[in-house]
Formats: structure tokens, C-alpha cells, sequence
């Protein structure tokens, strides 16, 4: 039923264009006039239409950027994060003063220069003063930008593993993740996909010494201003671990090992406090990959010193969960 | 070639090898595939505003694939966007819009008979017209087309017990696009050959029309880039059907490991992006030609900064073969490496800064004469300018942490690429359809199409940036998973509306194409008052272009409202005055 409706609405629709293309050449054939020709009042019709609807549109970006700002992310809650949010700030008010000043200019040389067939336009090839100037002046601000840009860049995917420095490894599969703790060694054992087996689904070599006091997990928690340094591993195409809240993402790519360290600078708890109460961390696959692409998650949980304890040694280490099955 | 040569329907209309309507051609295709592409994104965009409901949009497209088993789900709706995308990047705006205007263009303009080799030329349009049937074919295998995204990553597109579409569909994906790259390899040699030894006497490089030096320069952006991916290509059907592990290692998928071994698919992305990033410069370059050429017939003054447009161009084109690694910040590469790529990003929007205030200072004092082709043109810069500074943020690897594969990149894309490139496009067809067709599109009508489009498509891509601000992933079925995003629906709506009541706007365009075709009113020779060659030749179309010697060049482009002279536009074959210096 609905089919046969479009059908006859777009029916309608096409008698209409012929009928209004039809009209229009009659009347002009009576005026003895070309209808396809500009006229001067079309420049002006069309000229006004830019300044309105130009501005329009230059009022429905305020609008969009008063109307939805609460929906946007909130601050990081990480130390690199900060800095990622000032440069941020930074970038994003330079381009909304350009956009907001070539715009309008834009929208308003269309009007003020709209045609008349007795104007002449202004014979004017190239100046090369000003061809100058506004090479160089976008050079230096770029410039400056390029300069901040890679210092905030280095800050973030430089970090210093110290003694401190909680290791993770997260490990990425169709369609779920899964985390695996280093243990009092602060090292992560070996891995390999040729020993993913039962119960062993991260592949972990349990052969190598570091491995048995590794802790697998379905959630990762981290300790409020402790650095972390999270290694990626996935199983089979690539997934990418993004972290919105603290400005974290790192692709996990099969056959090898990439990573990203960061301090979380505020707990869960902080955050319900301000974001509501069902706020979580959450981790999210950002690469396509596969079916339930949208739908791939782990909690993350930033908590106090005393309760991470607390969590990890309720965890079983790999060794009693892996060896004694066998 | 004589224009009395006798011409049957087929040497005519089918195996023909006369550029104006090989040229046509592409644009009857690259038509039609915008329309199943925008039909695709029509399908997408109402399941994101209402999640699971069917839509009975799904029985315009072909393949009953869509229509079996329950709705649109998630592997569906990835087959659609890699579709869609694949469509508008290669089909549309890459065969599309280079196709159509190289062909028709570069012969017109720089006055030559035809291309340099007409059956190499016929033979570039068959093989993109046989890649579009092994395209199209891949919506009715059973498990569907391609789905991996149109950047094809493996291991995703290599295996097809990752995703059902990597299986049959995947293949003629490969396939197709091979028979696409070699269509265009064609047709770029044959463009660069053409521009570089037909032009007619007094045609130099100096005087050629912006027009051309883009569309050259495009040419060799392809010639340089696609064989890069042909070879990309080759590699991933080799692992795919030939046990080989060039990009898959240490996979185990459905429980199963496989033996590959030391491969990368890294390797994959560094080929991909290689071709990847120059082709959105391929797409990009042809349409700013156009705009600058439109822009300054209709302002009736010169473009302002010629040599620095050319300059910008070969600039732009330099650095887009130096910058692939911005689509791999998140990839684990080496921070002094995305350093690197960083700052050549950057530099690009020192050119592109360049253009924007060439194309303003153009308007300048000018003339305007706002026919459909200018309002579109116009829409270019537009979406040039809201689009080009977006890049700004994601070129900065820092910022890019926390925006990439987001939302906020499509906004980007769509406006700063698709955008200004589909303009560029209707502006070219609004402006050269009298020289195509012998008639005139219906003004009102254009109107009406540029203002329903230009609104409706800022209203479809700017409030994606704030989805994007808001962390939302793109390539997502549902947002419907995570509660962080149940505010973003109202956005999603929004957006859904716009992209329905902007592909409703398209029946304007489509129907005042057509209907100009048949029954348009009869063009004169030079419409709009251009300096160019293509108005100098008759309204009726011939083999050869003109009917006696070929025309001799004595100025550049853009005499226009010179002063002094009599008319607001001087034709380049129109000699120089005695005394008058050449702009
Ligand atoms: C007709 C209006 C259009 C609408 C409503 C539209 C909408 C969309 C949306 C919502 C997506 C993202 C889907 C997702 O990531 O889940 C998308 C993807 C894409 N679109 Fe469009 N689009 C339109 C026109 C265009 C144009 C003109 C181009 C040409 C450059 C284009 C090229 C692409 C590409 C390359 C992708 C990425 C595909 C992928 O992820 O593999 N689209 N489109
Ligand atoms: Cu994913
Ligand atoms: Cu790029």
C-alpha cells in the first residue's frame, strides 16, 4: 500500500515540475523574453537569499553550539588529557574566528556585489603585496599551532615506565575485550595465539614465570593518579580501544603489540558526582570490526588506592585458575 | 576527421570514441550511481533515527539481498555504508566528476579534434562500465556485498568467517575496483598525453583555463596513486585466495587458529592510505578547477591570483603525496613518525588559505551573475571553507587521540569532500549543459535544487561534528549500546530529516536534466559569455569540434571587463590591440 502511494506521489511530483517548467516558458515566450536568461532581479532575489540564508546558517552553528553543548564530552580525566583539551580549545577557537569572519564576508561580497546589467566589474588580475601577506600570515599561525601541536602529541605518547607504573594488557576479540593484570612482578607473562585453548582464551604461556601470578579480568580498575600503561593485543582483525573520558585510543592489531600510558585523574565516584549517577568509564571498539562493532564494551572503574586492593586480591591468580583445571 | 562521417547508433551512442560523448557517458553513470549511493545513505541514515524499523525505502535499490530475513541488521548496515562510500568515492566523484569533465573539457578548451587516442579513451569508460555491473552484481550474492568499510582493512575484508560480506561480495570488490583502476589509468594517461602536446597554436601552459591545470594535475595525481592500490589489491587477494600472509598474522577466528604468519596489516593500511589520500585530492582538484573557472565568468572579472592558484595546486598535490600517515596516528606508529605527517598535514592548509581568499577577492567589486552554476560554485567555496578548517583539528595527531574514526571525521569528509566536490560537480553540469546538449537547464528549477541542497546538506553533516564531539564512533549500527549516547538521538533525527528532504530535492536536478535534454530551450553559442574555446565551436555537437581550422590562441582566459575593450569579455582567440599588454 505505501508502495503504491510513493509511487503516485512521485507521479505527481514530476507532473508538477513539467506543469511549472511549462508555465514559466509560456509566460516568458508571452514577454518575449529567454526564461533561462538572468535577469537583474534574480541577482537581487538571489543576492538577498545568500545574506539570509548565509547568516542563517552562521546562526543555526551558534544555535547548535548553545542547544548541544551539555551532550559534548566532559573535561579529561586524565593528566595528557588536560592538555589535550587546552589545545583543543585552542584549535577549536582559532577555526571558529576564521569561520566566523570568511563566512560572513563570504555571504556578504555575494550580496553587496550582485550583478546589474549596466555595473561593470573591477579589472583586477592580482596583487602581489597582498598575495603575500595572507600566505604568511595563515603560515605563522599554523606554524605556531604545528609547534604546540607536537609538544601536547610528545607529552602524550611519550611515557616514562617507572616502578609505579601498573601494567594491563587488554586484549581485543570478536566482540568483547577482556584485561590481564601483571601481578606483584609488574610483568605481563608471554603470550601466544597457538596456546588459546579452553579457559586460556588470552593465549598466556604459563611455561613462562611471569605468568602465574597474572590476573585476567572482565573489567579494569585503576588507582585515581597512579600512571597505568595498557598494552593491546587483539585475536583477530583490528579493534581500536578508545577511551573517550581520557582522551585514549590506540588500535589493537593482530600479530602485534601497540600501547598507550596515562594518570586517571578522577574516580568514578568524582564523576557520578557531577555527570549523574549512571556515569561509568566505558572502553569502545572504534574500528570497524565486524557485526556487533557497536556493541563491544568493558567497564572501566577509577577508584581509591584501598578499594583497587581490595578488588585485586578478591581476583584468582592465573596460576590456581589455569593450572589446577588441568 | 570529417564531420561528415556517417555515424550509426551504435558508433554513436555505445562504442563511440568521440570525447563529448564518451564524456556523457560518465555522467549518465556516475548519475545513476549517485542515486542508488544517496538511496544506500537514505536507508542507513533512517535506521540511526529509528533503530530496527524497516524501511520500505529497501525496495527501490536493487538486490533482494536487503529484503530477506527481518529488516536491517548490523551486517547489513555495514554492507550499506562500505557500499555507499565505495560509490560516491571511486563512482561519483572520482569517474564521476573526472570522467565527465576531462573528457568534455580538455579537448574544448585547449583546441584539439578529440583526445589523443579516441580508443583508448572508449576503452577507459568499458572497463569502469563493466566495474560498475561487477559492482552492482555484488548486492545480489547471498551474503551480500563488500562490508569491511570502503578503506577495506584486513584481516576484516581478508576473512570471510569475520564478516559474511568478505566472502563473495569481497571479491567482486577487488575485482571491480581492478577493472576501475585500470579504466582510469587509461583515461589519466590519455589526459595528460592530450594536454601536454594537442594544444593548438598560441595555447600555452600559461594561458590555459584553471580548468585544465586541474584536471592535468589530477591526472597525474591518479596516474602517480593508483597503481599503488591496484598492487594493495593484489596483495589482499593473494591472502585472501592464495594461502599467503602478507598483511595476516597470529589469527584465530571462530575458534579456529589459522597458519599465517609475519604479515601486517599495517603494510595494508601504509599501501591503502598511499593511493588513499591523493584520491581525495583526485576528487577534490577537478571541482575547484570548475568553481574557478565558473566563478570568474560569472563575477564577469578575471580569478584573481592565477599564477598563485596554479601554484596552490601543484602544491596541494606535492603535499598529498606526503601526508597518508594522518589516518594512522591511532595505529601505534611511531610518535616521531605521526610528528612527521603532522606537520606536513598542517602545511597543506597554507595552499588551500591561499585558494579561499583567491576565490573571495574574485567576488570582489565584481558582477555577479547568479545562474545555477555560480550558486554552486559558490556552495564550493562554502563548503571549502567549513569543511577545510575542520582538517585543522584532525590533521593534529594530539587532537586526533580523541576524534578519530568519531563522527566528527565524517562531518569532515563529507563537507570538505563530498560537499564541495558534488557542488563542483552541479555546477559543472549546470554550466557546460548547453555546450553538451544544445539546450539550457530550467533556471527556476535550479534555483530551487541549489537552495534545497544547500541547506539541507549543512543540515545533514555540521551537527555531526558535535556526535562526534560527544565520542560517538562512526561505522555504528546503533548508538543504543552505550548509555553515555541516549542523548544524542534528537541529533540523529535531525539529521535523518535533513538527509530525506535533501535526497528529495535531488528529483529537481534529475528531472531538469532530463527534461532539458529532450525539451529544453535552444542555447546560443555562448551563453554565459565566456572566453573560452568550447563556445567558439557550433551548438550542434561534431566529430572534430570545429567545422574548419582549429582556433588560435592569443590571450589568456580571463579577459574579463577589461578595460578598454567594448564588451565585459574578451574571447581568447580575439587578437591583442595595438598597445594592450596581456593581463
Ligand atoms: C546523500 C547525502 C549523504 C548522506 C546522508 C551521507 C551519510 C553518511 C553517513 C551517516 C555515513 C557514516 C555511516 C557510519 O559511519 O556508520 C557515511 C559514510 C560515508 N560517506 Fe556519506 N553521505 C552522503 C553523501 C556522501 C558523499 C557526497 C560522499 C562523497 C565523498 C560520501 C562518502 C562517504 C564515505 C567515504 C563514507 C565512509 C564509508 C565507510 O565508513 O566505509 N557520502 N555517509
Ligand atoms: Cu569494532
Ligand atoms: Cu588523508
Amino acid at each position: 500500500m505505501t508502495n503504491i502511494l510513493i509511487v503516485v506521489v512521485v507521479i505527481l511530483l514530476l507532473a508538477t515540475l513539467v506543469q511549472i517548467v511549462r508555465v514559466s516558458e509560456l509566460l516568458s515566450d508571452i514577454k518575449n523574453k529567454d526564461v533561462n536568461e538572468v535577469t537583474d532581479k534574480d541577482n537581487n532575489t538571489q543576492g538577498i537569499l545568500f545574506l539570509i540564508v548565509g547568516f542563517g546558517f552562521l546562526i543555526f552553528v551558534v544555535w547548535q553550539m548553545v542547544t548541544w553543548n551539555h551532550l559534548l564530552l566532559p573535561p579529561a580525566s586524565s593528566v595528557h588529557g588536560a592538555q589535550i583539551d587546552t589545545l583543543m580549545k585552542i584549535s577549536m577557537g582559532l577555526i571558529l574566528i576564521v569561520f566566523f569572519v570568511l563566512s560572513p564576508i563570504l555571504f556578504y561580497f555575494l550580496y553587496k556585489y550582485r550583478g546589474k546589467k549596466s555595473n561593470k566589474a573591477y579589472f583586477f588580475s592580482h596583487n602581489n603585496k597582498l598575495e603575500v601577506v595572507w600566505t604568511i600570515v595563515p603560515t605563522i599561525i599554523l606554524t605556531s599551532l604545528i609547534i604546540f601541536g607536537l609538544k601536547t602529541w610528545d607529552k602524550s605518547m611519550n611515557v616514562d615506565v617507572s616502578e609505579s607504573t601498573t601494567i594491563i594488557e587488554v586484549y581485543a576479540q570478536q566482540f568483547n575485550w577482556n584485561a590481564r593484570y601483571s601481578g606483584q612482578d609488574n610483568t605481563l607473562g608471554k603470550a601466544n595465539f597457538r596456546l588459546v585453548k579452553g579457559s586460556n582464551i588470552l593465549g598466556v604461556d604459563m611455561l613462562d614465570a611471569s605468568s602465574a601470578d597474572d590476573k585476567m579480568s572482565r573489567e579494569v580498575h585503576l588507582v585515581i593518579d597512579k600512571p597505568v600503561l595498557l598494552k593491546f593485543r587483539s585475536q583477530d582483525v583490528i579493534h581500536s580501544a578508545f577511551l573517550p573520558h581520557f582522551r585514549v585510543q590506540m588500535n589493537c592489531v593482530p600479530g602485534m603489540t601497540t600501547q598507550f600510558g596515562f594518570t586517571p585523574t578522577k574516580t568514578t565516584a568524582q564523576m557520578k558526582e557531577t555527570e549523574g549517577d549512571d556515569f561509568e568509564y566505558i572502553l569502545l571498539c572504534n574500528k570497524i570490526c565486524g557485526a556487533s562493532h557497536y556493541n563491544m564494551q568493558m567497564k572501566f572503574i577509577v577508584e581509591t588506592q584501598e578499594e583497587y586492593d581490595v578488588w585485586l586480591d578478591s581476583q584468582e591468580n592465573l596460576e590456581s585458575k589455569l593450572l589446577t583445571q588441568k | 576527421m570529417s564531420e561528415h562521417h556517417k555515424e550509426s547508433f551504435i558508433t554513436k551512442y555505445v562504442f563511440t570514441m568521440d570525447h563529448k560523448m564518451i564524456a556523457k557517458q560518465f555522467l549518465i553513470t556516475g548519475m545513476f550511481m549517485g542515486v542508488v549511493g544517496m538511496l544506500m545513505s537514505a536507508i542507513f541514515r533512517v535506521q540511526l533515527a529509528n533503530p530496527g524499523e524497516s524501511s520500505i525505502l529497501y525496495s527501490l535499490l536493487p538486490g533482494a539481498w536487503l529484503n530477506d530475513a527481518g529488516g536491517l541488521n548490523p551486517d547489513k548496515y555495514l554492507a550499506l555504508v562500505t557500499m555507499h562510500g565505495t560509490i560516491l568515492v571511486f563512482w561519483v566523484l572520482t569517474a564521476g566528476l573526472s570522467g565527465t569533465f576531462a573528457n568534455f573539457l580538455i579537448p574544448l578548451q585547449i583546441g584539439a579534434r578529440d583526445m589523443a587516442s579516441g580508443f583508448l579513451n572508449m576503452l577507459s569508460y568499458w572497463f569502469f562500465f563493466i566495474a560498475t555491473v561487477v559492482l552492482l552484481s555484488s548486492l545480489f550474492v547471498e551474503t551480500g556485498p563488500a562490508s569491511g568499510g570502503w578503506t577495506i582493512y584486513p584481516p576484516l575484508s581478508a576473512l570471510p568467517q569475520a564478516i559474511p560480506g568478505s566472502g563473495t561480495g569481497m571479491t567482486l570488490w577487488l575485482i571491480s575496483i581492478t577493472l576501475f583502476v585500470v579504466g582510469s589509468l587509461l583515461g589519466g594517461l590519455n589526459y595528460i598525453v592530450t594536454i601536454l602536446n594537442l594544444r593548438t597554436i598560441g595555447m600555452t601552459m600559461q594561458r590555459l583555463p584553471l580548468t585544465i591545470w586541474a584536471l592535468l594535475i589530477t591526472a597525474i595525481l591518479g596516474v602517480l596513486s593508483f597503481p599503488v592500490l591496484l598492487s594493495c589489491g593484489l596483495l589482499l587477494i593473494f591472502d585472501r585466495s592464495f594461502g599467503t600472509s602478507f598483511y595476516l598474522s597470529d589469527i584465530i577466528i571462530n575458534g579456529e587458529a589459522l597458519h599465517n604468519e609475519g604479515g601486517s596489516p599495517i603494510l595494508f593500511e601504509h599501501l591503502f592510505w598511499f593511493l588513499g589520500h591523493p584520491e581525495v585530492y583526485i576528487i577534490l582538484l577537478p571541482a575547484l578547477g570548475i568553481v574557478s573557472e565558473v566563478i570568474a565568468v560569472n563575477s564577469r572579472k578575471p580569478i584573481f591570483g592565477y599564477k598563485a592558484m596554479v601554484g596552490a595546486l601543484l602544491l596541494i598535490a606535492f603535499l598529498s603525496f606526503i601526508v597518508w600517515g594522518h589516518h594512522m596516528f591511532m595505529t601505534g606508529m611511531n610518535p616521531f613518525l605521526g610528528s612527521v605527517f603532522t606537520f606536513t598535514t598542517l602545511l597543506i592548509a597554507i595552499p588551500s588559505a591561499v585558494k579561499v581568499f583567491n576565490y573571495l577577492a574574485t567576488l570582489w567589486r565584481g558582477n555577479i551573475r547568479f545562474t545555477p552554476a555560480m550558486l554552486f560554485a559558490i556552495g564550493t567555496v562554502s563548503a571549502f571553507i567549513t569543511g577545510g578548517l575542520t582538517g585543522i583539528i584532525l590533521g593534529d595527531s594530539a587532537l586526533d587521540i580523541n576524534v578519530h574514526d568519531t563522527y566528527f571525521v565524517v562531518g569532515h569528509f563529507h563537507i570538505v569532500m563530498g560537499l564541495s566536490a558534488i557542488y563542483g560537480m552541479f555546477a559543472g553540469v549546470y554550466h557546460w549543459f548547453p555546450k553538451m546538449y544544445g539546450r539550457m537547464m530550467n533556471k527556476n528549477l535550479g534555483y530551487i535544487h541549489f537552495w534545497g541542497t544547500f541547506i539541507c546538506a549543512y543540515g545533514v553533516f555540521f551537527p555531526m561534528h558535535f556526535l562526534g564531539l560527544a565520542g560517538l564512533p562512526r561505522r555504528y549500527y546503533s548508538n543504543s549500546a552505550f548509555p553515555m549516547f541516549d542523548g544524542l538521538s534528537d541529533i540523529n533525527e535531525l539529521i535523518t530529516f535533513f538527509a530525506l528532504a535533501g535526497a528529495i530535492v535531488q528529483v529537481f536536478f534529475l528531472f531538469n536534466f532530463f527534461y532539458s535534454i529532450f525539451k529544453g530551450t535552444k542555447s546560443s553559442q555562448n551563453p554565459w559569455k565566456s572566453n573560452t574555446l568550447e563556445w567558439t565551436t557550433p551548438v550542434e555537437r561534431i566529430h572534430g569540434n570545429w567545422p574548419g581550422e582549429l582556433p588560435v590562441v592569443t590571450r589568456w582566459a580571463y579577459d574579463y571587463s577589461k578595460p578598454g575593450a567594448e564588451e565585459d569579455f574578451i574571447l581568447q582567440t580575439e587578437p591583442l590591440k595595438e598597445g594592450e599588454i596581456e593581463h
